[in-house]
């Protein structure tokens, strides 16, 4: 049971997208506000219509422009899970999740829902209204209500936007478990990339209701596609320079950056003389000793910022005093303090070469929309 | 007291609450929840009689009623009996008077029903007429009752569009507003008091029902 879509329209808000997920996936779709994430997720369950392209979900035609299709909510079969929940105020927790239910004969939707609600951990809420719950129960009922519903596609708006941050941990947690058992697609939308590398196999970069890059989080991370993803994806080291040379022998490319020569991992799709954007991993950025401040690609930076939270530092350090060139990394807190590494102190800091990626320079990025992994061609 | 105007306003002022109220909710929802073209003028057709002299409106049904309209002709068509100065007339009349009356708060009532709990419903499973009747109905509800009320309190107390759309027939028209007039005219005081008070005390009900139920609306 497989959920494709190309959706594409101009107005309200732009759309030229492609999603594919599979039974038992989940898929995040991740960008900033207004790329059109949750406008695609309405689409997927009938309830926004765009100007072209199709939805399917394993052998069913759920939408068609083309061929003038558009089978309405009711009859799609997806659990939905909105922002704000959308929970019946005037019904219990019982019969929110009651109506979801219309597939079965009146005698047994009761019990079903019970089912259901002391699946999402919510045993001896039935008779509770919304306005009588947490924000973390209100979101489970919500959750048992689109599973109830019995659906071939599962589809999450922001669920976790609305509670504290506590909760927020707790509810993850559960929906972890929870996705083992479910073997259909799952969508998530969501801004915060910490929750999409946590739940997602595969996150959906958009920008501008335009997919660019569907990958794995972890590969997401380590291979951009562009500057632009690198960027929504909050990379923070990404920095331009220029193609210097290639050593195919020594495995190595040259670049130049602030007239230093760094040394990455031989990238030939680079032309020699080419600016690119490139990028390094916080965790490829190494504090190194002063005496080690010869070895390859390491620069001397002094710290502007020092960001500690629960024993982990997170610092911010300049690279000839530019803010465009910061370094940013992480290290303990305990060896932030050993070292002295507080703002205005300067560090030595090796790049790796093996994590230093070339992307296209940011110029020929704008009208790129590039996509990888499942999906179709237009 | 006139008995007979009582009772005549009191039948006039239910049939025009009940028959007003499923239009009325059918407009306070296309008015609520769509946005269109020419939106704005049938919302203002709508308000016109709060704000219309009620001469001026009980002028234009008149002609829009009577003898020499098609609405007229065709009443004396199916009926043989002429629509202006009966009780179907007035009855006629004043569901457009009180539009407003049944509209307005039907429609912040259907307004402040977020559009996410209708498409919760239909992703539930549920017809657009199961959303009506299990999700929108019992959250309008307050707003429903408003309507009931305002527009059963105001036919009660419309005076200018009946008397020129019905005139003052004892048993078909003379509602108990005319009567007051009549009997004021008369210097017939004790009678026009009796009369007055009892519409001031329906009226200060109808108005406290409104109020309490307003609130409840915004407590949900």
């Amino acid at each position: 049971m497989t959920l494709s879509a190309r959706l594409e329209q101009t107005a309200p808000i732009p759309l030229a997208a492609e999603i594919a997920c599979a039974s038992g996936e989940l898929l995040a779709l991740v960008g900033p506000s207004g790329s059109g994430k949750s406008t695609i997720l309405r689409c997927l369950a009938g309830l926004h219509r765009p100007a072209a392209g199709h939805v399917r979900c394993a052998d069913e035609t759920w939408f068609d422009a083309a061929r003038g299709i558009d089978v309405p909510p009711q009859q799609r079969r997806v659990g939905f899970v909105f922002q704000h929940y959308a929970l019946f105020p005037h019904l219990s927790a019982l019969a929110n999740v009651v109506q979801a239910i219309g597939h079965l004969p009146p005698a047994q939707r009761a019990a079903r829902a019970r089912h259901w609600l002391a699946r999402c951990n919510l045993d001896g809420f039935d008779d509770r209204r919304p306005a009588e719950l947490s924000g973390g129960q209100q979101q489970r009922v919500a959750l048992a209500r689109a599973l109830a519903r019995e659906p071939q596609v599962l589809l999450l708006d922001e669920p976790f936007s609305a509670v504290d941050q506590v909760t927020r941990r707790k509810l993850l947690r559960q929906l972890i478990d929870l996705r083992r058992s479910l073997a259909i697609p799952i969508v998530l939308v969501t801004h915060d990339l910490e929750e999409a590398s946590l739940l997602a196999d595969r996150m959906t970069v958009l920008h501008h209701g335009r997919t660019l890059q569907t990958a794995t989080p972890e590969a997401m991370l380590a291979q951009p596609a562009s500057a632009l993803v690198a960027r929504l994806t909050d990379q923070p080291n990404l920095f331009e320079g220029k193609v210097l040379q290639h050593l195919p022998a020594a495995d190595t490319t040259r670049i130049e950056w602030l007239g230093r020569p760094l040394l990455a991992s031989h990238q030939p799709a680079f032309a020699v003389g080419e600016t690119v954007s490139w990028l390094v991993p916080e965790a490829a950025v190494i504090l190194v000793r002063e005496h080690q401040s010869e070895r390859e690609n390491t620069v001397t930076a002094v710290v502007s910022e020092r960001l500690a939270w629960r024993g982990h530092a997170t610092v911010s350090a300049r690279v000839d005093g530019r803010r465009e060139a910061t370094l940013n990394f992480a290290i303990g807190a305990a060896v932030a303090q050993r070292r002295g590494i507080v703002p205005g102190a300067s560090v030595p800091l090796q790049l790796q070469k093996s994590a230093i990626r070339l992307l296209p320079g940011d110029v020929a990025i704008a009208g790129q929309a590039g996509t990888s992994g499942k999906g179709h061609s237009p | 007291m006139d008995w007979q105007a009582l009772s005549l306003s009191l039948q006039l002022a239910a049939a025009t609450s009940l028959l007003l109220l499923p239009p009325a909710a059918w407009l306070a929802r296309l008015l609520a929840w769509s946005a269109w073209r020419g939106r704005a003028v049938l919302e203002a057709a709508i308000l016109l009689p709060l704000v219309l002299p009620p001469t001026v409106l009980g002028y234009y049904l008149l002609l829009g009623l009577g003898g020499a309209s098609p609405l007229g002709q065709a009443y004396h068509a199916l009926t043989g009996r002429q629509l202006v100065f009966s009780f179907d007339g007035l009855l006629v009349a004043s569901l457009i008077v009180n539009l407003p009356f049944a509209v307005q708060p039907m429609q912040r009532s259907f307004a402040a029903i977020p559009r996410e709990l209708r498409e919760a419903a239909w992703v539930s499973g549920l017809s657009r007429w199961q959303t009506f009747l299990r999700i929108e109905l019992p959250l309008a509800w307050p707003g429903m009752a408003a309507a009931l009320a305002l527009s059963f309190a105001h036919t009660l107390g419309e005076f200018g569009v009946v008397l020129m759309v019905g005139g003052s027939l004892p048993g078909e028209t003379r509602t108990i507003a005319i009567a007051i007039y009549d009997q004021a005219q008369a210097f017939n005081d004790a009678a026009a008091a009796g009369m007055s008070a009892l519409l001031l005390a329906l009226s200060f009900v109808a108005v406290i029902v409104v109020s309490r139920l307003g609130r409840s609306v915004l407590r949900r």
